[in-house]
């Protein structure tokens, strides 16, 4: 509970410096800083969302970048119809439609001129995915290993379909150019303001939707999937109804997630949903901490700082840095940086112990 | 000397006894001299007076060189000026590249501003146009590349004009070359359907199915259309442009069935290759290893340096570089084996039975080692030529299959050969098996487990790079160049069973077949796609692959 308020409180100090704050200097937060937060924040929700897949059912899942991305192609496609006439050609339609020969508007595009169904879609094109996936897979008791390899084979599957410009989609340019979200102009400074107070908001919704399944009787059936499979089953339960919703419900977590992403940074497109960015995931998560509540939140935010900084100073070096860190991280830290401090700790009774039975 | 003397008469004394004269010294030059080249026989015609341009054609069209059609080209559009010199006079080209070329012998001239000043335009006469352009057009059946008299044979057949069947037929009789002399028939069967009688025609369809030619289809159809609209649908002619068209359909179909079979082998050997490393690595160490598309990258790029090493010391076209793709292979398989028992020791020691844990430690590694190949080769594809051994087709009942193709599956045999005796007939292998079997009872008697993991891992690697050797000679060799096969290896190993290298071997060949087969009608990336749900499917009907193993014990 201490630990929320502390973040609840340090994610509020962005925007209120940006609206009441100086406009220069140390403490002064421009509008783009406000939105690269934001933006760090969807990130820290899309680990949270893997965490609670991987860290407390031992699922690696690395399609969640895929359900992340659908779920902002979904607000994407709203925002793609909300900019109207003012397009470069001057059509209702899509620019990339017009480019490409199309005289009216695809039939599953019309609904998404209603905002409703749009904010729907962002949470249930991701789960209806997941769940099909998910049925499939765990049905047939695919575990471990084989359950990662076959998610990366979808994501890359997805990614293959979305990259076609015959898809409807966008096609390799995907979705950009955005003018404005529920009417209000979407790069004004208030506007950038409210989405990052959104996107707060759902992190904050997140972490209590995580600690509260963690402490119902579910949260501790699936976490004894994580320890032992087998045994659960032998327990009588379900695995795969566990599995399945646990799955569903992170799907939808990370297309929230992914929707809010999408306004923030401004576009969108089938890069967002390739493999390495599964894997970056993975990467934010491992470093933070897995099977830990504020972990990957952490880990998220770390990775993503270092990514900007070292992007800018050596970016020659950054795939090299991140792949050494994450190699180091898997090796020598398991449990990641929130773990640190247990790991040191329990050295450290180790060495006490070990002089005392010497002595 | 000689000719600008005789040149210099012939324009200014038109006189009919000077031309028999003239008509007989070039007759005795033209014997005296052997075969003129084709360039002077042009400046000859363009310099000459009508009455000699008759012969001077007639001698050209025994010429096949393409410079007659550059040079014609360049006197219609007034390209060819004369200067007149003391010594005679000389017909210069001006060339695109704005430089005056002498059309007798195609040295470059430079020209003072007098000579400039003096120059005059020549352009053919138009009834010397309509020659010309005959033997331009006949020109390509007599030169000196069987494929270039090959493609024009083709062109003239079906243009369908009659003035080319005599030309066609003449080439006819003095072809020596197989694969010209079935074209020329081609092109004269089709240039038949345009003109003579039914009977004529008919014969030309007949010929056409005996032949199976699929470019005469349309032409065909065109005859079978003239025949409905004149109401003779029933004609005998009718009935055989059917049946030719029908023989020719059957045929062309079994091509490309064949065709899609052909790729399917070439393509599951590939990933056979590919995924066999894999399929050693995951299996029988239970470890994932997603950097084995560097490895495969290893390959690639181990062979660019062999290539360009043999470049460096004997040259690119030197008999010598055609060795430089047997050299590659043994090379690149030790060099990634090296990297990949360096890898073992110092990482991958510490993740066996964490597969979890291997997946994202050799996913950093995969990283690190694709900017390392952008940082010292550069983000762009290096170029790769395939040794001249190596190109063409092997002609099969007019099925092309293309050697490269065809060496890439010999390989694979012998990579499944080689693992196969490796595993079977060697002491390692023996250790192998064993320590896949039970790791701590194979250690207990005594086989050194933490050497037959080195050793296993580095052959997997190693394998790996041979694909990446072979991958250099059809495909683009890339910092990312593993990881379009990384996905479809992870399913061959799947499907195939982990830990049985028959399973592997038999889903890469299953997957590429399935995979080439869906290509026609779904087009590549459906394909994939379709590739997937199909696998995905399967594996609800066998979650164990192909070759489950049956045991008692869980996985916990």
């Amino acid at each position: 509970m201490g630990m929320l308020c502390l973040i609840t409180g340090l994610l509020m100090l962005i925007p209120l410096l940006n609206a009441w704050g100086p406009d220069s200097g140390a403490l002064s937060v421009s509008s783009f800083q406000v939105s690269l937060w934001g933006k760090y924040l969807t990130y820290a929700i899309l680990a949270m969302s893997l965490n609670l897949l991987w860290g407390y059912t031992g699922l690696l899942c690395l399609c969640q970048s895929l359900f992340f991305a659908l779920g902002g192609y979904a607000m994407g496609m709203y925002l793609m119809l909300m900019i109207g006439e003012r397009g470069a050609y001057k059509s209702l339609l899509p620019d990339f439609m017009v480019f490409l020969g199309y005289q009216k508007l695809p039939l599953h595009w019309e609904p998404f001129n209603n905002v409703w169904f749009a904010m729907g879609a962002v949470l249930w094109v991701p789960g209806l995915v997941a769940f099909a996936f998910g049925f499939l897979a765990f049905r047939s008791r695919i575990k471990g290993v084989y359950f990662s390899i076959l998610t990366q084979a979808l994501t890359y599957a997805a990614c293959l379909m979305f990259f076609r410009n015959d898809f409807t989609f966008g096609g390799n340019n995907g979705f950009t150019d955005f003018k404005d979200i529920l009417g209000f102009d979407i790069n004004a400074a208030a506007t950038i303001r409210g989405l990052y107070l959104a996107t707060a908001l759902l992190l904050v919704l997140t972490y209590l939707i995580t600690s509260g399944l963690l402490a119902s009787k579910f949260g501790k059936i699936q976490q004894a999937i994580r320890d032992s499979e087998n045994r659960v089953l032998f327990s009588g339960y379900s695995t795969t109804s566990f599995k399945l919703m646990i799955f569903v419900l992170s799907a939808m977590i990370a297309g929230a997630a992914g929707a809010l992403y999408v306004p923030q940074v401004g576009g969108i497109n089938p890069s967002a949903m390739e493999a390495a960015k599964s894997l970056e995931v993975v990467v934010w998560v491992a470093v933070g901490g897995r099977g830990t509540k504020w972990g990957p939140v952490i880990g998220a935010i770390l990775v993503n700082f270092l990514k900007s900084y070292t992007t800018q100073a050596f970016p020659d070096y950054w795939l090299i840095i991140m792949g050494s860190l994450f190699v180091a991280v898997v090796l020598f830290m398991p449990d990641g940086i929130v773990g640190v401090y247990k790991q040191v700790k329990s050295y450290f009774a180790r060495q006490r112990s070990l002089q005392t039975t010497a002595a | 000397m000689l000719r600008s003397f005789l040149f210099f008469f012939g324009r200014r004394w038109a006189v009919d006894p000077r031309c028999a004269f003239f008509l007989l010294a070039m007759g005795l030059v033209v014997s005296v001299a052997g075969a003129r080249d084709a360039r002077s026989v042009m400046a000859d015609l363009i310099s000459a007076e009508r009455s000699q341009q008759v012969g001077l054609i007639d001698e050209l069209s025994t010429y096949g060189d393409t410079i007659i059609a550059e040079i014609y080209e360049a006197w219609r559009t007034g390209g060819i000026y004369a200067l007149e010199q003391g010594t005679g006079t000389q017909l210069l080209q001006l060339t695109e590249g704005q430089e005056w070329e002498l059309v007798a012998t195609g040295a470059v001239r430079d020209l003072s501003e007098a000579d400039l000043a003096g120059l005059k335009k020549q352009r053919p006469a138009r009834a010397l146009r309509k020659q010309m352009k005959r033997i331009i057009d006949t020109l390509g059946l007599k030169a000196e590349d069987p494929a270039l008299r090959i493609d024009s044979a083709i062109k003239l057949g079906r243009s369908q004009k009659a003035e080319f069947i005599p030309a066609l037929e003449a080439r006819l009789e003095v072809e020596p070359a197989k694969e010209v002399r079935a074209a020329l028939h081609e092109a004269l069967a089709i240039s038949h359907l345009a003109h003579g009688d039914t009977a004529q025609v008919t014969a030309a369809v007949e010929t056409l199915a005996a032949m199976k030619s699929a470019a005469s289809r349309a032409f065909l159809e065109v005859v079978l259309d003239a025949e409905r609209n004149h109401e003779r649908a029933d004609s005998a002619l009718a009935a055989a442009c059917e049946r030719a068209l029908l023989t020719i359909e059957r045929h062309l179909k079994q091509q490309e069935f064949f065709g899609s079979f052909f790729r399917g082998f070439s393509t599951g050997s590939v990933l056979l290759i590919v995924s066999f490393g894999l399929a050693i690595t995951f299996g029988l160490m239970g470890v994932i290893n997603m950097a084995h598309g560097e490895f495969v990258a290893i390959g690639g790029y181990v062979t660019f340096l062999v290539q360009n090493f043999f470049i460096q010391t004997w040259g690119l076209s030197s008999s010598a570089f055609g060795w430089y793709f047997l050299v590659a292979l043994p090379l690149s398989f030790l060099v990634a084996a090296g990297i990949g028992l360096l890898m073992e020791k110092s990482i991958i020691r510490f993740l066996y039975r964490r597969p979890l844990e291997s997946l994202l430690c050799t996913w950093g590694i995969s990283m690190v080692m694709q900017q390392g190949f952008r940082l010292i080769f550069g983000a762009a594809n290096v170029q790769v030529n395939n040794p001249s051994w190596l190109m063409g087709n092997l002609s099969f009942g007019g099925f092309q299959m293309s050697y490269t193709r065809l060496l890439i599956m010999l390989i694979a045999l012998i990579v499944v050969a080689l693992t196969w005796l490796l595993l079977r007939q060697t002491n390692l292998g023996l250790h192998i098996r064993a320590v896949m079997q039970n790791r701590h009872m194979a250690s207990s008697l005594g086989i050194p487990v933490a050497r037959v993991n080195s050793m296993t891992f580095a052959l997997g690697c190693g394998l790996a790079a041979l694909g990446g050797a072979v991958l250099s000679q059809i495909g683009n060799v890339g910092p990312s160049m593993g990881q379009a096969y990384i996905v479809d290896s992870f399913m061959v190993v799947v499907i195939g069973s982990v830990g049985n290298l028959l399973g592997a071997g038999l889903s890469a060949m299953g997957i590429g077949l399935v995979d080439q087969l869906l290509q026609p009608s779904l087009g590549p990336v459906m394909g994939k796609i379709t590739v997937f749900m199909v696998i995905i499917l399967f594996l609800q009907w066998r979650p164990g692959g192909l070759f489950p193993t049956r045991s008692r014990s869980l996985d916990d």
